[in-house]
C-alpha cells in the first residue's frame, strides 16, 4: 500500500466545514477535465493511489484512464462502495425492496428472488451482496484496484445492526472475485475491529479518522490508540487535520508517532497543497514519495 | 444484560433502520425492533442477535420494554404513541409528531401526566451550529431581531412518484411535513408560536397529490417576521440543506448544518470569543463525539439524550419534548389553513417529465 492516498471529497461537493465551499468545489469540478488536472498533479507528484467512492462521475475518470493506458499505467484505484446517497435516494423513490431490486441486473436470478417477495435465506443475502458489489465494480473494469473498500455509512449501519456477516461476505467476495484486499471505512474503529475479529477477519485494513484532537473518532481517542497499539491492524488515517483544526505540520508529526498506520488519506484541490502534504509525509513518516521522473515535460 | 434498558425501534424504513442501528449499538440498551412489512424483520432475525416482532400490540404485551422509538409513516404515530404511553413506556417519536396538533397536545398531556420521557426527532436542534445560534440569540447577540429567513432545499421529489409514503397526502407525506417542519421547528425554538401566518403557498411541482414547495410569512408577537421558503425538488443540493439567517439591531446571524456565522456591530458582554465584525464557528468544534457515529453526531446525540433520561429515571429529555413538537404541528396547521383560505391562483404549468425517467435514477444503464 502506498503511504499516501488521494481522496475524492473535494471533487463531489463534500466539505465538512462549509456548504458554500462545497458548492464552489462542485462548480469548479463540474467538468471531468478539472478533476483530471488535479489527479494529474497528484500522480506526477508521486501520489498515485486514488481512493474514490463509486460516484457516477468516477465513471468519467475511469474512461480517461482507460483511454490513456500508457500515461496511467501506475495509477491505482481504491474503490469505496456503495455511494450511499444513491441508495438513500433510491429508497425514497422505490421503497426498500424496490430499491434493492432496481440495483439487480434485470432478469438475473437475484432480481427474480427479490421480486418474488420471498425473503430470504442467508445464502440469498450473500448472493445479493455479491451482485451489488459486482454492479459497483463494473466501472473499474480493466483498471488496477488492489484494495476495495466498504463505505462508512454502510459499514457503520451494519455494525450497529450487528449484521456483521456481510463483512465476511464482502471480504471473501473481494478476495475471490477481484483478487484484491478488502478494506473497511468507519467512524467507529474500536467497535469495528472487535466485530471483524469476531468474524475471523484478521489484520484488517481499516480506514478512519485518526487525528490528535479525537475529532469524529467514536469510542474516543484513547480507545483508538489502544486498538492501534495492541491489535493487528492496517490503519489508514483520514481527517488527520481534523477539517483544518490542526496545523498540517503538527498533525502529520503526531500521526507519524502512532503505530500501525499504513497510509494517510487526504484531499486537496491544488498541486501546492498536494506537495505540502507529501513533503510532510516524507519528513515525518519516512514516506519517500517522489515525483514521477517521466512526468517532467 | 438485566441492567440495560430495553428499547424497541418501530418501523424499519430509512429513519427506523438507522435509529435501530444506533440504539442497538448503545452500551446501555437491549434493542428490539418491530416492522409490519417483514422484509427487514425476516433478514435481520436470521442474521443478528436482536429480537424482532411484526405485530406492534403483541410486542407491547410481551417484550418487557422500557421505551419505544417510533419511526413509522407519520399517519401511524398517534395510535402507536398512545398505546405505548398507556403501557407506561417512554416514547421517542419521529417528526412530524402528529398530523393533528390537537391530538399532539392530548398525547403531550398524557405523557406528562404519566411522567414518561417524551421526545421527538427534530435532530436540527442537536446540530452544533443551530444550537450555537440559539445560545447567541438568548444572549441577545444581535440585539432585537426583526428579520428572519428560514430555508430548506433538497432532492427528494425530482419526478412524479407514487410509491413512497412520503409523497402520499393520506400518509402524512409532502414537503411541508417532511422538509418545512425542520426550519419551522427551529423558528419555534428561537421565537415561540407565531401570532400571525400569512402569504402561505403550498405548490405541487412534480407530485400529483402533495406539495413540493412551501412559502409562508410568520410574524411573532413582539418579535421578528420570518419568511419560510422550502423546496424538496431541488437537485442542485446533494442532500437536505437547512439554513436560517437573521438580521437584528446589533448585527446578522446565520447558521446551517456546518457553521454559524455572526456579524456584530458591537461586542456583547458575556459572549467570550466573539468580536466586533465577523465571527465563524464550525459545527465540528461545537459538537461532542457520540458513543457511536452513523450519519451525523446530531442523530446519535438526540438518541443518547433520550436513552440517558430513561436510564436515569427522569421524566423528561433535555430537548424536543412532545410539547415543543406539538407547537410545530400547530404551526404547520396554521400554514395549511392560511393556504386553503387564500383565493385560488393558477399554479405554474410543469412540463411532462416522464421521458427523462427511462435513464434510471443514477444515470447508469
Amino acid at each position: 500500500m502506498d503511504p499516501l492516498l488521494f481522496g475524492d471529497n473535494q471533487f463531489f461537493g463534500i466539505n465538512h466545514m462549509s456548504e458554500e465551499k462545497a458548492r464552489n468545489q462542485a462548480m469548479r469540478f463540474q467538468d471531468v477535465s478539472a478533476i483530471m488536472e488535479v489527479l494529474d498533479a497528484a500522480y506526477d507528484e508521486g501520489v498515485r493511489t486514488f481512493m474514490c467512492t463509486t460516484h457516477d462521475r468516477v465513471v468519467e475518470i475511469c474512461d480517461v484512464m482507460r483511454a490513456n493506458p500508457e500515461r496511467y499505467k501506475d495509477f491505482i484505484f481504491y474503490p469505496c462502495m456503495p455511494y450511499a446517497h444513491k441508495y438513500a435516494n433510491a429508497v425514497t423513490d422505490h421503497g426498500m425492496v424496490g430499491a434493492l431490486t432496481h440495483f439487480m441486473p434485470e432478469g438475473g436470478m437475484m432480481s427474480t428472488i427479490m421480486k418474488s417477495g420471498k425473503v430470504l435465506a442467508s445464502k440469498d443475502v450473500e448472493g445479493i451482496a455479491e451482485v451489488l458489489i459486482d454492479v459497483e465494480m463494473k466501472m473499474f473494469k480493466g483498471l488496477n484496484t488492489p484494495v476495495i473498500f466498504m463505505q462508512n455509512v454502510f459499514v457503520d449501519l451494519l455494525l450497529g445492526l450487528g449484521f456483521t456477516k456481510v463483512f465476511r461476505t464482502f471480504h471473501d467476495h473481494v478476495i475471490r472475485t477481484y483478487n484484491a484486499e478488502p478494506g473497511f471505512i468507519t467512524m467507529n474503529t474500536p467497535m469495528l475491529y472487535a466485530a471483524l475479529e469476531a468474524e475471523g477477519i484478521e489484520n484488517p485494513i481499516i480506514c478512519s479518522n485518526i487525528n490528535k484532537i479525537g475529532f469524529r473518532m467514536s469510542g474516543g481517542l484513547d480507545a483508538y490508540l489502544h486498538t492501534l497499539k495492541t491489535k493487528q491492524i492496517r490503519a489508514i488515517a483520514m481527517s488527520v487535520l481534523a477539517s483544518g483544526a490542526i496545523p498540517p505540520d503538527e498533525a502529520v508529526e503526531w500521526l507519524s508517532k502512532q503505530p500501525n498506520i499504513q497510509a494517510l488519506l487526504f484531499g486537496a484541490s491544488s498541486r501546492r497543497n498536494i506537495v505540502g502534504i507529501r513533503d510532510l509525509a516524507n519528513k515525518y513518516m519516512g514516506a519517500n514519495v517522489q515525483p514521477r521522473t517521466e512526468a517532467v515535460s | 444484560m438485566s441492567n440495560r434498558i430495553k428499547i424497541a425501534v418501530v418501523g424499519l424504513g430509512k429513519m427506523g433502520l438507522s435509529h435501530f442501528s444506533m440504539v442497538n449499538a448503545h452500551p446501555d440498551v437491549e434493542a428490539v425492533a418491530c416492522d409490519a412489512s417483514g422484509f427487514w424483520v425476516d433478514i435481520l432475525s436470521k442474521n443478528t442477535k436482536a429480537n424482532y416482532y411484526k405485530d406492534y400490540a403483541k410486542m407491547l404485551d410481551e417484550a418487557g420494554l422500557d421505551a419505544v422509538v417510533i419511526a413509522t409513516p407519520s399517519r401511524a404515530h398517534d395510535p402507536m404513541v398512545r398505546a405505548a404511553l398507556e403501557k407506561g413506556l417512554h416514547v421517542f417519536c419521529e417528526k412530524p409528531f402528529s398530523l393533528n396538533w390537537e391530538e399532539a397536545m392530548r398525547l403531550t398531556e398524557l405523557a406528562e401526566s404519566k411522567n414518561r420521557v417524551n421526545q421527538v426527532g427534530y435532530h436540527y436542534r442537536y446540530v452544533g451550529a443551530f444550537r450555537e445560534m440559539k445560545r447567541l440569540l438568548d444572549a441577545g447577540a444581535i440585539g432585537t431581531v426583526t428579520h428572519v429567513l428560514a430555508e430548506a432545499y433538497g432532492p427528494v421529489v425530482l419526478r412524479e412518484n407514487k410509491k413512497s409514503w412520503r409523497t402520499q397526502k393520506s400518509e402524512g407525506g409532502g414537503c411541508l411535513y417532511d422538509y418545512a417542519a425542520h426550519p419551522l421547528n427551529l423558528l419555534n425554538w428561537y421565537f415561540g408560536e407565531p401570532a400571525r401566518v400569512s402569504g402561505s403557498v403550498l405548490n405541487s411541482i412534480f407530485s400529483s397529490d402533495i406539495d413540493d414547495e412551501v412559502f409562508s410569512t410568520l410574524q411573532f408577537d413582539g418579535g421578528p417576521t420570518a419568511q419560510l421558503t422550502v423546496n424538496w425538488s431541488d437537485e442542485s443540493h446533494r442532500k437536505m440543506t437547512t439554513r436560517v439567517s437573521m438580521i437584528g439591531t446589533n448585527g446578522r446571524l446565520y447558521a446551517d448544518r456546518q457553521e454559524c456565522q455572526l456579524y456584530l456591530r458591537k461586542p456583547v458582554e458575556g459572549l467570550d470569543g466573539y468580536i466586533k465584525g465577523w465571527n465563524v464557528k464550525y459545527t465540528t468544534e461545537l459538537t461532542e463525539d457520540p458513543w457511536f457515529y452513523l450519519r451525523g453526531e446530531e442523530y446519535s446525540n438526540q438518541l443518547d439524550d433520550f436513552i440517558s433520561a430513561v436510564r436515569d429515571g427522569k421524566s423528561a429529555s433535555p430537548e424536543n419534548s412532545f410539547r415543543s413538537a406539538a407547537l410545530t404541528d400547530k404551526t404547520i396547521a396554521l400554514i395549511q389553513a392560511d393556504n386553503e383560505a387564500a383565493p385560488q391562483v393558477l399554479k405554474p404549468k410543469i412540463a411532462d417529465t416522464t421521458a427523462a425517467k427511462k435513464r434510471g435514477w443514477f444515470g447508469r444503464g
